[in-house]
Parts: C-alpha cells; sequence; structure tokens
C-alpha cells in the first residue's frame, strides 16, 4: 500500500514534527482490510459514533443540570421545558445510551459468532468487555441523575449488591453511599464519575482499536489474510460501507427519538425520588435485563451477586474455553446451533429479567441460567473436540469467489482505479 | 470535474447533491446543540421588570434588577433636570439630548453599569453631580451621559413604558 505523500508545504512541515498525516492514512485510508467483512462488522464503528454522541450531548446537558437531591428533578423538567431543544438533548441523550448499547452487542454477538476472541486477538477482546463494564457503570450512574423513583431505587438495589461482599459489606455500601442511605453525596458522586467514564471510556476505545490495528479485523470465513488479494484499502469501501450504516442505523435511532422517546423508560422516573416508598414493580435499564434474571434466580444473596458478576467475567476467559482451531461459526456446524441457542436463551434472560420476580418466569430464569454458564463451561470445551469443522476455503479471496462466481474482475478493477488515485 | 473534460458528469452531480444533503444535515445537527447555550424560556421570562415609583421621593434614587444588572432609577430635583437640559450638546462625548433619554423629565432610568469595563458607579458622586465610577474615573452627569473619563458612551436606557402614573415596565 502507498506511503503517503504530499507536495504541499504545510502539510509537509507539520508531517516532519508529527505524522499525523501518515498516521491517519495508514489506518483509515490505505489500511488493508478484508474484503469480505458484512454489515455486522459496521456496529464497531456505529458504537464508536454513538459514545462521541454520547459525550457531545452529556456535555451540553451538564451546563443546565444541577446535581443536588432536592434540585436535580427539577432541572432535568427545567431542561425539557425551558431549556432550547433540550427536549431533544435528554432524548438524546437517554435513547442514545441504549442504541450504544444495542450497537455494542451486536458487535459482541458478531465477536462471538465470527470466532473474533480467538488468538491472536484475545487483548482485543478483553479491551472490549472492560468497554462494556465502563458502559455499564457509566449508564447505571446517569440513569440516577434525573433522580426520579426509578433512579432512587434503581440506586438502591444495584449498590447493595455490594452489601453481599462477607464481612464488609456494609462499610463498602456505606463508603459508596457517604451516608446511611442513597442521598444527595451519592447523587453528587454518581454526576462526578458519569462525568468521568465516558473519557475513560474513549481511552479505552482507542487501546481497543490499537489492539484491532496491530491484529488486524477479522472476517466472516475466521481464516487469515494470506495475500493483497484478500484485502482492500480502508478508504473508500468501508468508509462508505460503516456511512451506510450509520444512516440505516440513524433511521432506527430517529425513529425511537422522534416517535417512542419514552418507550425504554419507565414511567416511575418521572415521580420525583421518594426514600419513603419503593415502586411495587422496580426493573432496571433493558440492556441489565438478563443479567438482573440471573441475580434472581438464584435464592442466595452473595451467589447471586456472583453468578451475576461472572455471567460476564467469564467473557475474559472465553478465548481458552473455546478450544476449536477454527474461529467461524459459518464453519462450525454444531456450534452455530449453539451459538443461536444462547442467543435466544439471552433474549430469554432479558425477557424474565423485565418480569416480576414469580413463577414460571423463575424456574425460565434459572433453566436459562444453567444454559448461559453450562454453553461456556463444558460445551465450548468440549464442543471443540468433538465437533468436525467443514472444511475452510483456501484464502479469503477464494470464498469470495466460489460464492460470488465470475467477481474476479470486479475486486481486481477497483484496486487498479485505487491505485490510479494514488 | 476534470475527469470528463469541462463538461460536468453524473458523478460530479452525485458529488455535489450527496455533499450539499450531508452539509444540510450536519448543520441541523449542530445547530440544537449552539442554541441550547441562549437564554432559556424561564430565563426570558424574567427579562422584564414592573417597578412601583410611588415611594421614591424627589431627589432620591433606587437600583432594581433587571435582567441581572442593576437599573437606576432616579426622581431628579428641578436643579439636575435644568443642568441635564442646559447643557450643549457640543460639549458632550456622545451627544444626546436629555429629552431623548428621559421623556418625563422628573424619572431618569439608566442601566447602571459603566459602558468602560463594566463596574457599578456610584451615584451623587463626580465633577457632574451625576455618577462617579470609581473602577476608572468615568463621570457622568445627571442625565447619566458620559461627560469625562474612559468611558466611550452614555449610560443605556433600557426600553421601558409607564403602565400608570407610578409603574413603569422596564424590558
Amino acid at each position: 500500500m502507498a506511503e503517503f505523500q504530499t507536495n504541499n508545504a504545510v502539510v509537509k512541515w507539520i508531517e516532519t514534527r508529527l505524522p499525523i498525516f501518515s498516521f491517519v492514512n495508514h489506518s483509515l485510508v490505505v489500511y488493508p482490510t478484508p474484503k469480505n467483512l458484512n454489515m455486522w462488522y459496521s456496529f464497531g464503528s456505529i458504537a464508536g459514533v454513538m459514545l462521541v454522541l454520547q459525550i457531545v450531548t452529556g456535555v451540553v446537558l451538564a451546563m443546565h443540570y444541577t446535581p443536588h437531591a432536592s434540585l436535580a428533578f427539577n432541572s432535568v423538567e427545567h431542561i425539557m421545558r425551558d431549556v432550547n431543544y433540550g427536549w431533544l438533548l435528554r432524548y438524546m441523550h437517554a435513547n442514545g445510551a441504549s442504541m450504544f448499547f444495542i450497537a455494542v452487542y451486536i458487535h459482541i454477538f458478531r465477536g462471538l459468532y465470527y470466532g473474533s476472541y480467538k488468538a491472536p486477538r484475545e487483548l482485543l477482546w478483553w479491551l472490549g468487555i472492560i468497554i462494556l463494564l465502563l458502559m455499564m457503570a457509566t449508564a447505571f450512574m446517569g440513569y440516577v441523575l434525573p433522580w426520579g423513583q426509578m433512579s432512587f431505587w434503581g440506586a438502591t438495589v444495584i449498590t447493595n449488591l455490594f452489601s453481599a461482599i462477607p464481612v464488609v459489606g456494609d462499610a463498602v455500601v456505606t463508603w459508596l453511599w457517604g451516608g446511611y442511605s442513597v442521598d444527595n453525596p451519592t447523587l453528587n458522586r454518581f454526576f462526578s464519575l458519569h462525568y468521568l467514564l465516558p473519557f475513560v471510556l474513549f481511552g479505552v476505545v482507542f487501546i481497543h482499536l490499537w489492539a484491532l490495528h496491530t491484529s488486524k479485523s477479522n472476517n466472516p470465513t475466521g481464516i487469515d489474510v494470506k495475500s493483497p488479494q484478500d484485502t482492500i484499502p480502508f478508504h473508500p469501501y468501508y468508509t462508505v460501507k460503516d456511512l451506510l450504516g450509520f444512516a440505516i442505523f440513524g433511521l432506527f435511532f430517529a425513529v425511537m427519538l422522534f416517535f417512542l422517546p419514552n418507550a425504554l423508560g419507565e414511567v416511575d422516573n418521572y415521580i420525583p425520588a421518594d426514600p419513603l416508598v419503593t415502586p411495587p414493580h422496580i426493573v432496571p435499564e433493558w440492556y441489565f435485563l438478563p443479567f438482573y434474571a440471573i441475580l434472581r434466580s438464584i435464592p442466595d444473596k452473595l451467589l447471586g451477586v456472583i453468578a451475576m458478576f461472572a455471567a460476564i467475567m467469564v467473557l475474559f476467559v472465553l478465548p481458552w474455553l473455546d478450544t476449536s482451531r477454527v474461529r467461524s461459526a459459518t464453519y462450525r456446524p454444531v456450534y452455530k446451533i449453539l451459538f443461536w441457542l444462547f442467543f435466544i436463551d439471552c433474549l430469554i434472560l432479558g425477557y424474565c429479567g423485565a418480569m416480576p420476580a414469580e413463577e414460571p418466569y423463575l424456574t425460565y430464569s434459572r433453566l436459562a441460567t444453567a444454559f448461559y454458564f453450562l454453553f461456556f463451561f463444558p460445551i465450548l470445551p468440549l464442543l471443540g473436540w468433538f465437533e468436525r469443522p467443514r472444511p475452510l476455503p483456501a484464502s479469503i479471496s477464494a470464498s469470495v469467489l466460489k460464492s460470488g462466481g465470475g467477481g474476479a474482475s470486479a475486486p481486481e478493477g477497483a484496486a487498479a482505479k485505487q491505485e490510479d488515485r494514488g | 470535474m476534470a475527469a470528463s473534460g469541462d463538461k460536468a458528469s453524473r458523478r460530479d452531480f452525485l458529488y455535489v447533491a450527496a455533499g450539499g444533503l450531508g452539509a444540510i444535515g450536519v448543520g441541523g445537527m449542530i445547530w440544537p446543540f449552539v442554541s441550547q447555550m441562549n437564554p432559556s424560556k424561564d430565563v426570558l421570562a424574567l427579562a422584564s421588570t414592573e417597578v412601583d415609583l410611588s415611594q421614591i421621593a424627589v431627589g432620591q434614587m433606587i437600583k432594581v434588577v433587571w435582567r441581572g444588572k442593576p437599573v437606576f432609577i432616579r426622581h431628579r430635583t428641578e436643579k439636575e433636570i435644568a443642568e441635564a437640559q442646559g447643557v450643549s450638546l457640543d460639549d458632550l462625548p456622545d451627544p444626546q439630548t436629555d429629552a431623548d433619554r428621559a421623556p418625563k423629565p422628573e424619572w431618569l432610568i439608566v442601566v447602571g453599569v459603566c459602558t468602560h469595563l463594566g463596574c457599578i458607579p456610584l451615584g451623587e458622586q463626580g465633577e457632574y453631580d451625576g455618577w462617579f465610577c470609581p473602577c476608572h474615573g468615568s463621570h457622568y452627569d445627571t442625565s447619566g451621559r458620559i461627560r469625562k473619563g474612559p468611558a466611550p458612551s452614555n449610560l443605556p436606557v433600557p426600553g421601558y413604558q409607564f403602565l400608570s402614573d407610578t409603574t413603569v415596565l422596564i424590558g
């Protein structure tokens, strides 16, 4: 791929002092990318755009919000009624959080399907899980800020999870609250951290991309890039494809934002926080529901909390639990079925998490929790031994030609054209 | 556009159309983020102030808060009115007749912020018996006009109307 060249004197002057143009050229323009990436690979950049949008809308909302127990709720209503376009900015931020999670969850399931967590991408995968954990912490604390009933009781329930820790649990919870219940000190520190964590998140995303550009993108065949024939330059092929992804995702976002802005929220959060009354049915935001169902499925306080955290932590060891040498589910007939079962299992857990803690949902969520963990152990380690993968294509290029049929000239022509421009 | 000679191609049209639509979209996205920093509705709702003048004796001045700034309301004496009206416009750095500044001569209503750098001038002081700004030494006369010192212009007269003989609505 072509080195960065220019005749512009200003660009040259900057380039010799800070090679930012060649960096951008290397990472976003000529960057060789597998030529068979499908639309599921758009969700990484969509998630990145959502993060930036959350930061921008969040910074703006913080200009109008007041982090104080007696003023927070009214300041949110002030944003909704008085601030110019405040309703738009707040709905963008609240629904944007959901959109961010949708994009990231699809991104994660895509990684699971195509085996993107396997060597040499374990660190890339780990960084992704850290991003997910940071997102969860940030989203949770953000949900507390409007100081409605769900905010208050969500904060109470989630912080009380830490009281399950033996011996020091109560001390930890008091420390988290800065008092003997969720109150103004809690709200203030949550606001501070809710403002900080997205920037930490941004930093981890940068390292995630660094790791990505070191080990390069996986692809739907799961086989490595073997020759330049397997790749196309990132620009214009994937910049345009990602733009199309944003456009479609943006339409979906716009429908939620303008027509169903409260569909993913809880009406109870429009009631100001009342420390003396718990709403009859409290549920977390939808993106926490599967984990909430796992928590409730275990009839023991400490074990429930452990199971809930383990449900995410198990992802860290996934690269070693999956013993198969084949990455992509496309060539793993049994794993492909199990993947979809696992996906459905997560949906069932999400559904059960939204339902009241009673039968039959408890039994369903117990069965679904059992499958969730059995999938990781022992099913995945054993599957690597027993499964007979389908034959892999000789190369990415070969797989494309086989399914495309006579498309040989098109990619080569495209590549030649690219060089003309160089 | 050079690719196909001097004739614009269909591709050029697509570039311009897509780019133009994109620019409109980006502009539409950015506007709410700019607009949100303008005064919100609750601020706008407090943008005018109603004042009862019946308690202000001749020769007395009160300060009222209007849009977060002090407004001086002075019930001028005959002497002050005569002083203000007697000045030749040629003697003024920022020429303006007293009649323009105080349609009802006994009531002078001006924004009490020095036009130099925003300090609050002190009343009934200075060489012209009006206001004196202690920050950088600007002297205003009994019509609130700048007479001496670094301030470039007169104390501004806010928009106001008398709702009755003793009530004024500022803003």
